[in-house]
């Protein structure tokens, strides 16, 4: 083997193109002996990036912003130069909750607007009656799953900070923690979504293919002087995640997948369980069930290629919740943290449909849509946030202004 | 007995390992010290307890619940930072080697924390050298039994004496370059396959 390269990730199903990489060989033949290592938290990947024991993990979206922007210890340098996936979450809540929201018209057709003007109107109904506040769950305060959740809520009228309470849970507790009654929803990726619905404690609402479709989730985040030290390395990987993410993709393959991805060293839980994710088919709890348009995409509408508009985006979220003071500095940090040159270069030599730009104006594309690409026939979208809004990465600043009037109505 | 006015905070899941850490503590005059083994209402209890110095293993998947909550100043009342700063490199890979983090009140003194952090380093990897140890005395009775059944099989089903057995399954082990106790696995498995069972006899 000509590289040698060691990888971390969390025992989620999104893990799947970079375990597929290894596990089906696409990674030793681009002569890259790929060792994995499963880890229990998202601290821990931080970490043992920093200090070199991996060259590279399976990561939140907006992690190496995070890491870059100096928002958690032990930060080191990280760039994005592959994306695993996009969507694959969903909300979940608890029975009584649901309850709640059925009271006020909520029902079991996803419609994040309808679902979040239910759930709104049962906040307020507890809220008269002196109750606390719902508790919810997400796995990462600098995550997806926050920042869609968050999203969400705040466009249905709720203001995520004052009418309800975010806590972190670790994935794999979160439909425990439902069921006794810790919190009262969270977001999170599958199976963690069906595990609750399987077991009668929870009904899914919406999903982030519905918040808003074809959006970032999982990312491979590289420690950046890794990368500056070896690049003929990190382009065989993204060639081997590369055909490793068309291999998921394929409807033929998703039983083989699944069985990879239920071994003890990866997920550890029945193939059955990670169907879900794969079909787009999910039950939603109380006999309802729905097919899913884009639920999770590992290859298609261009899925592994890191936008800097979804970076830019993720960054627009920390803004708002208050996680970072948005200054030019922070902005620049931003727009570099992915590298879609990178991803470009390394492809490049395979013929395959590439993305132009390295940005794009997200939520503008209202069908799937054939787009100016080198090589044959890329198809992207269609891309659009629920409440209809449009996020164009060069208008950045109207955005952030844009966003902060949420706040100041709640 | 300046140190001893620390309050230190150990979360284990693995009660033995937390234990262990606890008693060095102790050793090294912290009086102050509590141990949590399930982090269900954690933040009351760091409330509580207002600790200087957490002490948390890594294989707990919920640092980042914790960290989390370190960050949200009403959580917590005093905010608490991640021990080891970049400079300190070499404590940074020690702790992680180790399978150990730690967390800090803001604005402790590095030298006063320290020793504690070393402790626990320290501890953990005895720990994990002596579970090491008894996973391979474990392994090697398990061995010895499974080897002894193989015998038992050979001699039954080709009337060898012990000695022929067990210099058969040797001379297959070196032929095929694998360890005794696999080939006497495999020859137990394939016998439970092929079978009158022996245990459904028994």
């Amino acid at each position: 083997m000509r590289h040698q390269i060691t990888a971390g990730f969390m025992p989620l199903f999104d893990s799947a193109v970079l375990v597929a990489a290894s596990e089906l060989g696409f990674a030793a033949r681009e002569g890259i002996e790929l060792t994995l290592h499963r880890e229990t938290s998202w601290a821990n990947i931080r970490d043992r990036i920093a200090i070199g024991h991996f060259d590279l993990a399976h990561m939140l979206g907006p992690m190496p912003l995070a890491c870059n922007l100096g928002l958690t210890p032990l930060a080191s340098e990280t760039i994005v130069p592959f994306s695993l996936g996009l969507g694959g979450n969903c909300v979940t809540i608890s029975n009584a909750v649901w309850a709640g929201m059925a009271a006020h018209g909520a029902k079991p057709d996803l419609d994040p607007a309808r679902a979040g003007a239910a759930l709104g109107a049962f906040i307020r109904d507890r809220a008269v009656a002196g109750r606390e506040p719902l508790r919810f769950a997400v796995v990462h305060p600098h995550s997806g799953h926050n920042y869609e959740l968050r999203y969400w809520l705040a466009a249905c009228g709720i203001d995520p900070d004052r009418a309800i309470e975010i806590v972190i849970v670790p994935p794999p507790f979160m439909a425990d923690a439902l069921a006794t009654g810790r919190i009262d929803g969270y977001c999170v990726g599958e199976p963690w979504n069906s595990a609750a619905v399987a077991a009668g404690t929870g009904h899914i609402v919406t999903v982030k293919a519905q918040i808003w479709r074809n959006s970032p989730e999982k990312v491979i985040g590289v420690r950046k002087a890794w990368a500056d030290e070896n690049p003929e390395a990190l382009a065989a990987l993204l060639r081997a995640l590369h055909h490793s993410a068309r291999w998921c993709q394929d409807p033929a393959n998703h039983t083989e997948l699944a069985a990879v991805m239920a071994r003890p060293g990866f997920l550890g839980l029945p193939p059955a369980v990670q169907m879900p994710i794969l079909t787009g088919h999910l039950q939603l709890g109380g006999g309802a069930e729905r097919d899913i348009d884009d639920f999770f995409l590992p290859f298609d509408k261009a899925a592994n290629f890191p936008w800097k508009s979804h970076a830019l985006w993720f960054y627009t979220q920390m803004v708002r919740w208050g996680h970072v003071a948005h200054t030019p500095d922070n902005l620049a940090i931003a727009r570099n943290c992915y590298r879609p040159d990178l991803y470009r270069s390394a492809l490049k030599p395979l013929g395959v449909a590439l993305p132009g730009a390295n940005a794009k104006v997200e939520g503008a594309l209202k069908v799937a849509t054939a787009v100016g690409a080198t090589g044959a026939g890329l198809m992207l979208g269609p891309d659009g946030f629920f409440d209809g809004q449009i996020f164009d990465p060069d208008e950045i600043e109207r955005y952030i202004a844009g966003q902060k009037s949420v706040r100041a109505e709640a | 007995m300046v140190r001893s006015s620390l309050a230190v905070l150990v979360i284990d899941e693995n009660r033995i390992r937390a234990s262990i850490i606890e008693a060095g503590l102790r050793e090294a005059g912290h009086q102050h010290v509590t141990v949590i083994h399930d982090v269900t209402g954690i933040a009351r209890r760091i409330a509580e307890i207002e600790p200087d110095v957490i002490v948390i293993d890594l294989e707990n998947p919920n640092r980042d619940m914790l960290e989390n909550m370190f960050q949200l100043s009403r959580a917590v009342k005093r905010p608490i930072a991640m021990f080891v700063d970049r400079s300190d490199q070499a404590s940074i890979e020690a702790a992680v080697d180790a399978g150990v983090s730690a967390y800090v009140v803001d604005g402790l003194r590095q030298e006063r924390v320290k020793p504690i952090l070393d402790m626990a380093i320290s501890r953990f990897n005895a720990f994990s050298r002596m579970a090491r140890e008894l996973e391979e005395a474990r392994s090697e009775l398990e061995s010895r039994k499974v080897i002894d059944r193989a015998k038992g099989i050979l001699m039954k089903s080709r009337g060898l004496s012990e000695e022929a057995a067990y210099t058969l399954l040797r001379k297959t082990a070196m032929n095929q370059n694998r360890k005794i106790s696999d080939i006497a696995q495999s020859l137990v498995t394939a016998a439970g396959l092929l079978g009158p069972a022996e245990d459904e006899r028994a």
